[in-house]
């Protein structure tokens, strides 16, 4: 008998490719996805529940089901469909979803694993960080807001439903920033801006996640129920600066103050709460040590961060700028004349 | 063939001719090669076509733009002499721990030239958080393969094979008076003894004379720097008082001497190692330290006069 898989947040960007990926796993006898909306697209063979997590309708789901796997991808950041709300119905969703969850979680008797995409967040963004994030280290400056604390707050009801299910094999996965032709996040919007603001006098050092990449993890976690929390990261850095120049972007250096502005006076939504969002990542970066999850997982991402980047890179129309695609181009001789 | 020239009457061969000479004057024989080295260069860096490490390291701009700016300052203006460069170990990790001092560190700057000059490494420095919090100077920090001093970062690079470099004296070492010059300052934890102990790594003890009399600090304003966020804002006999011209440091002669490499790799490795053990860690870290202060008083001797 294969597995019985439910995923919450289907009906955004990757959940729903993932849940008809997974559908389509041998080893995978049904999956049911669920989301306080409806999907957009097709969902192929999944079964849609609409429910919210916050309800306890999603127990009876759980157990009527006889659910064994449940991927909870159900986390949002700004500007997600299912956040119009405010910042005041994210946290919430965020916040008391996954606490509902895991309540249902904890009754079902015959659930084997949980998979949760948390974010490399957690972490903040600081002077004082090291180059490199393990995944026993914390935040030297605890996000205070945002995104980034209810990902903490989900962390920490997750390792409360890890120590009173043992049982329950529950993979944590701190994934990285996301990037590719169909992410569409804040700082996918960002660098699609036609002139890039950065922070003057500040280089973040980037590390990235292809989204084939994603998915491929989160399938990798889905079948193997490895027990633990993993960083998941693309090899390699590029620098903010570099990125820009890569989009053949000119960038726009200013104060932070400036750069606070500038993203409250935008007309994307998304981009207003940038400065919330990405301040401290566009000033001082993060890097992840990815070596748990080549060891222990047993996951390799298929693109590093430079081709995770040049990938998205292809999706973004030209800027005024020449620019090179490593792939596209392989001989870039002449290419640097402006 | 003489057509007449876009600009009138100056046929466009002679434009040539006089650009080329133009670029002998400027780039010397091998123009044409400079030149495009150079514009390979300018395009990679504006299309981004280049690669940093995982601290954010970038040779291209460490090798062109920031030791090429130093090595004027530390062949001409500082006439530094490099002794013992062969204790510097070739190839695999090693910590070079260095006396601090010269009100703005120059001293490691001029240092990581040297290294890099004498064995054709990169020395990696490890910096104050506070280096890391300053525009400009933290992004030109992390691109000249510094990284913040903890023992997580120390220990990755070490292990990973590369020529590290600390200073333990930290802010009490560059930010001491003047009258206190050439008398090392408490070495911190010893955590930098530590890091080599966990990876085996030796340490090389280096030894700087003539960093002290750059900027000569003879007074501090405290609360102004404690408004700044800074440790120390320096007073010297030239600065403010001459404004800019109080920046130039006064070119003293320095001597730069590497000692022979402390082996750390016969104390157990690991975390339940000998690097837990303080004794064993402060009785390093004092040995390190003496060499570095008796090798200061015999260059002190060497050196003669300090701007001869």
């Amino acid at each position: 008998m294969g597995r019985v898989v439910l995923v919450t947040g289907v009906s955004r960007g990757l959940g729903g490719r993932f849940a008809r990926r997974i559908a389509a796993d041998p080893s995978v006898d049904r999956v049911i996805g669920v989301d306080v909306v409806p999907p957009r697209g097709d969902l192929g063979t999944v079964a849609f529940v609409r429910a919210d997590i916050r309800n306890p309708v999603i127990a009876k789901v759980i157990a009527g089901e006889d659910v064994d796997t449940v991927v909870h991808l159900s986390v949002l950041a700004y500007g997600d469909r299912a956040a119009r709300g405010g910042r005041s119905a994210m946290k919430e969703h965020n916040v008391i979803g996954t606490m509902q969850l895991l309540a249902a979680c904890q009754q079902a008797t015959g659930l084997e694993r949980l998979v949760v995409r948390s974010s490399a967040a957690v972490y903040g963004s600081s002077s004082r960080d090291p180059a490199m994030f393990t995944e026993d280290m914390g935040a030297k400056r605890l996000p205070r807001s945002g995104y980034a604390k209810d990902v903490l707050e989900v962390e920490g009801y997750v390792r409360g439903f890890a120590r009173r299910r043992p049982d329950v094999a529950v993979t944590m996965l701190r994934a990285a920033n996301t990037v590719g032709p169909g992410v569409s996040s804040t700082l996918t919007e960002y660098f699609r801006l036609p002139a890039v603001p950065t922070v003057l006098g500040y280089d973040a050092r980037l590390q990235l996640l292809h989204e084939s990449d994603l998915l491929g993890v989160l399938q990798h976690a889905t079948l193997g129920g490895v027990h633990g929390t993993f960083n998941v990261a693309g090899d390699g850095i590029v620098m903010l600066s570099q990125a820009v120049r890569r989009l053949g972007r000119p960038s726009l250096p200013m104060p932070p103050v400036a750069l606070g502005m500038v993203a409250t006076a935008s007309r994307r939504p998304r981009l207003r709460r940038m400065h919330v969002e990405l301040d401290a990542l566009l000033t001082f970066g993060r890097g992840l040590d990815t070596s748990r999850m080549r060891e222990v997982l047993g996951f390799s991402p298929a693109y590093t961060t430079e081709e995770a980047f040049a990938d998205f890179a292809r999706s973004v129309p030209p800027g005024p700028l020449p620019r090179v695609l490593p792939a596209l181009v392989p001989d870039a001789a002449g290419a640097g004349r402006g | 063939m003489r057509e007449p020239g876009p600009a009138g009457g100056i046929p466009a061969g002679e434009w040539v001719q006089a650009l080329a000479a133009a670029a002998a004057e400027v780039f010397g024989e091998d123009w044409e090669r400079k030149a495009a080295e150079l514009l390979a260069f300018l395009r990679r860096r504006l299309t981004g076509d280049y690669r940093v490490d995982e601290y954010g390291f970038d040779p291209e701009v460490t090798e062109r733009l920031l030791l090429a700016a130093v090595r004027p300052l530390k062949e001409r203006w500082f006439r530094v002499e490099v002794r013992g460069a062969e204790n510097i170990p070739t190839s695999g990790g090693a910590l070079v721990v260095s006396n601090h001092s010269g009100t703005v560190p120059v001293d490691g700057l001029v240092t990581m030239v040297s290294v890099h000059d004498a064995v054709g490494r990169h020395l990696r420095p490890l910096g104050a958080d506070l280096v890391f919090r300053l525009p400009l100077i933290g992004e030109l920090a992390r691109k000249g393969g510094a990284t913040l001093a903890c023992n997580e970062d120390a220990q990755r690079m070490l292990s990973d094979g590369e020529l590290v470099g600390v200073w333990p004296e930290g802010f009490k070492g560059i930010g001491k008076p003047f009258s206190e010059r050439y008398k090392l300052q408490r070495f911190g934890r010893g955590g930098f003894v530590s890091a080599a102990m966990r990876t085996g790594v030796p340490i090389v003890p280096c030894s700087v004379v003539g960093a002290e009399e750059i900027y000569p600090l003879v007074g501090n304003v405290p609360a102004l720097a404690r408004l700044l966020g800074l440790p120390y804002l320096p007073v010297t006999p030239f600065f403010p008082w001459l404004g800019p011209l109080g920046l130039v440091p006064l070119p003293s002669k320095w001597l730069i001497e590497f000692g022979e490499p402390i082996r750390t790799d016969m104390y157990a490795q690991g975390d339940e190692g000998a690097a837990d053990d303080p004794m064993l860690v402060f009785n390093v870290t004092d040995q390190v330290r003496e060499t570095i202060q008796q090798t200061l008083y015999s260059l002190l001797v060497r050196r003669g006069p300090v701007f001869g």
